[in-house]
């Protein structure tokens, strides 16, 4: 049945040769590989569960009065687009879990995302040949954070209306042009209209170039072939690992089914944006303790900790969100789109690379990189100071002043103990790369005498068990 | 042992390894059936999820058992090509070159007429961008306010001198405001022992808060949220946002956190029946800084 489907498709399209060596592909093993297939198939569900709430929700701020099923608000003045969200989470069945399930498979859509970049970068995979797909890689984190963004502003509740005045601030906030970028996106002076700009954004332009992006990410894999750890016969030159057809494929689908089990656990059993307890956006209303979703809390954090600096010159003003808000963001990007060519440039590397880096063989870069990771971590800490506060009971003011020390001390003391520990741990011996091979083996000659066998374990090239032991 | 025996245990491994892929496909079954059953029974949210997590969960295990119980687990091992092509598709393509520049010399005059039929298509298609908002102009420098409206409640009702208690205070917005003048009209209205307030600081504004009557836009100087916390003992003004603090017994200046500007001052006081008034709109722009404002 396959093989006439195949051989149909081959006699009009010309696809076996390619069929061929596809199932034939051969992928490495390794669990940390599997971070970015975890990204991919949030994304699916995030599809999947994203075209089922399109049927339901109304991007629209008419004002309405609520008269669905949740008691507590019945009667009361809100836009559309909030009444649209309470009806898919209380009054369409399967509703509520559907859109759990997809504000959870967004979250964890960047969670992966990040953590796939991080293992990228820690073992040296965006060296050449492989600089275009970490620039890509770098854009679907962006997308992935932008659609984060707009899709939890959509509901047009208290907690992401608070987010959207803030993003309209930190717009005005940029030199020069600033009032017109944020007009122009919000279509005037802040509130504007943008509920329904944003939701063309969130299910179309966004995922549109999310889809672009991922499958000439996945082409470029698929051109350049996976890297793989050192290992025993793994070289420079080839790839060693399993066929993509039956074994790979069986492992990814049992991944992307267990990503989806888990996002419909969490979509079902625990509550994630409850907006009915937020109450429709006010815009002179506010809670203490808003927090945005995790990937926003870094710039968030970045506003909380910034000193209270700006800059006035000539009658004009370069405002204080624009430094933690548009220049921290846009000069850590800058620094990680161009790390592959200032790392080949610092190192005077510029030879191609499939074998992947131990993070401690590279203790400037790992250093490096636990550095800045320490520095996102505070600014991250520091988007909820307020909570960090109250659970240690200390002032808010202390607690901001003591992420502000972290945040220059922490990232140095990050810097120097990873260095001397990827040094200590480099120089410690040889690197066991070859894990399988036995060495030190005792032979008995025949006049009776015993010699050890020793082997350099680098130099063995094929050998699939040890050689003695478990011999019946 | 003999080759018999390993054969039979094999055939018996792979019978418990199939009987238990087989099993996990049997629980999606259930657990799906299960899944139509509850929806048509009117849905629940955690029983929909728990059981849709049960479906994925079991069948993903069941293919991954599948992969690791029966299928083999040989190393295989391809070879990765250079990625760069051969001397003869270079030599190709630097041939396919030269043959076009031949045949498209180079035409200063056409090349610099294309720049610019290029530049201005690019150019022109950008004014509808411009479509998508008004021009900024002056209304960031404007409000609702207007001189004689008076401050009202969230529900229209005037405010009396009288109505606030001492240490007291409540959102007001100017008189006929409409949703959306809500966003950069919101003002704060305390009262306070007179003698609290630190008024004459030399702006002229001993006037602006009669009988310990004191206004403030409620927009934070910093990035927009409502300061909504007032602490009496204080009379500290808190953004719950990123937590600027404004002393609101010295001109709402900047006291903690990152805001950097006072909050504006509305101007106000009692007209004849006792309501409280806008002597005029704020004096500068309300909210965020942005290059405009000096």
């Amino acid at each position: 049945m396959i093989r006439r489907a195949t051989r149909w498709a081959d006699e009009r399209l010309g696809t076996q040769s390619f069929l061929r060596k596809s199932l034939n592909k051969v992928f490495p093993d390794h669990w940390s590989f599997m971070i970015g297939e975890i990204a991919l198939y949030s994304f699916v569900v995030l599809l999947l569960t994203g075209v089922y709430l399109t049927f339901f929700f109304t991007p629209d701020t008419t004002i309405v009065v609520y008269d669905g099923s949740y008691e507590q608000l019945r009667g009361v003045e809100m836009t559309a687009a909030f009444k649209s969200t309470l009806d898919v989470s209380f009054d369409v069945r399967a509703g509520l879990v559907m859109r759990q399930m997809h504000h959870w498979a967004a979250l964890l859509f960047v969670a992966s995302t990040t953590a796939h970049m991080l293992r990228i970068f820690f073992t040296g995979a965006f060296r050449k040949p492989r600089e275009i797909n970490w620039v890509i890689g770098l854009l679907l984190m962006l997308m992935a954070i932008g659609n984060g963004f707009t899709g939890y502003s959509l509901p047009d509740d208290l907690l992401s209306g608070t987010g959207l005045r803030i993003a309209y601030s930190v717009a005005q906030s940029i030199p020069i042009a600033g009032n017109w970028v944020a007009f122009l996106v919000f279509g005037g002076e802040y509130p504007g209209n943008v509920i329904p700009r944003l939701y063309v954004i969130h299910i179309l332009i966004i995922p549109a170039a999310i889809l672009g992006l991922l499958s000439a990410h996945l082409a470029i894999i698929w051109r350049q072939k996976h890297t793989q750890f050192a290992g025993k016969g793994r070289t420079e030159t080839n790839v060693v690992g399993s066929r993509l057809y039956p074994n790979f494929a069986m492992k990814s689908l049992g991944l992307f089914l267990m990503t989806a089990a888990v996002l419909a656990g969490l979509g079902g059993l625990v509550q994630i944006n409850p907006i009915w307890l937020y109450g429709p956006y006010d815009p002179a209303a506010v809670t203490a303790g808003s927090q945005p979703d995790w990937y926003i809390g870094w710039l968030e954090g970045a506003l909380r900790l910034m000193p209270p600096w700006e800059i006035r010159a000539f009658g004009r003003t370069i405002p204080n969100p624009f430094f933690p808000g548009v220049l921290l963001p846009g000069v850590l990007f800058t620094l990680l789109f161009a790390w592959p060519w200032l790392e080949a440039w610092a190192s005077k590397d510029q030879a191609a690379h499939h074998i992947l880096d131990r993070p401690r063989d590279r203790p400037k870069r790992s250093a490096f990189g636990v550095g800045a990771s320490v520095f996102y971590l505070v600014i991250f800490l520091a988007g909820g100071n307020d909570v960090l506060a109250q659970r240690f009971q200390v002032s808010v003011n202390a607690m901001t002043k003591l992420l502000q020390a972290a945040l220059f001390v922490g990232p140095v003391v990050a810097y120097f103990v990873t260095y001397l520990v990827c040094r200590e741990l480099r120089d410690a011996g040889v690197p066991i790369t070859h894990p399988s091979v036995e060495t030190g083996i005792l032979v008995r000659t025949p006049d009776g005498g015993y010699v050890e066998v020793e082997r350099d374990p680098a130099e063995v090239e094929d050998e699939a068990t040890p050689t003695s032991g478990a011999s019946l | 042992m003999n080759g018999d025996q390993v054969n039979d245990d094999r055939r018996r491994d792979e019978r418990s390894a199939e009987r238990r892929v087989g099993a996990m496909f049997g629980v999606t079954a259930l657990a799906a059936l299960g899944l139509a059953y509850i929806y048509i029974e009117g849905g629940q949210p955690q029983l929909e999820g728990l059981l849709l997590a049960v479906v994925l969960g079991a069948l993903g295990t069941g293919f991954v058992l599948w992969g690791k119980l029966l299928l083999p687990h040989d190393e295989i091992t391809e070879d990765r090509p250079p990625l760069a092509s051969d001397e003869a598709a270079q030599q190709g393509v630097s041939r396919a070159l030269d043959r076009a520049e031949d045949l498209l010399p180079r035409r200063s005059f056409l090349t610099r007429m294309l720049a610019a039929a290029a530049g201005a298509l690019g150019l022109a298609a950008l004014f509808p961008i411009r479509s998508l908002g008004p021009s900024p102009g002056r209304v960031l420098f404007r409000t609702a306010w207007a001189p004689g409206k008076r401050l009202v409640q969230e529900d229209g009702t005037p405010v009396r001198v009288t109505d606030l208690a001492v240490n007291g205070f409540i959102t007001v917005f100017p008189e006929g405001f409409t949703e959306r003048d809500k966003a950069d009209s919101q003002t704060i209205l305390i009262h306070e022992p007179p003698e609290r307030l630190q008024l004459s600081d030399g702006q002229g504004r001993a006037d602006w808060a009669p009988e310990g009557h004191v206004a403030y836009s409620k927009v934070c100087t910093h990035a927009g949220c409502p300061v909504g916390l007032y602490q009496t003992q204080t009379g500290h003004l808190l953004c719950p946002c990123h937590q600027s603090t404004f002393d609101a017994l010295n001109g709402a200046k900047p006291i903690f956190g990152p805001a950097t500007r006072k909050l504006p001052q509305l101007p106000i006081y009692v007209d004849e029946q006792g309501f409280l008034v806008a002597q005029s709109d704020f004096t500068e722009a309300v909210g965020p800084a942005f290059w405009e404002r000096p």
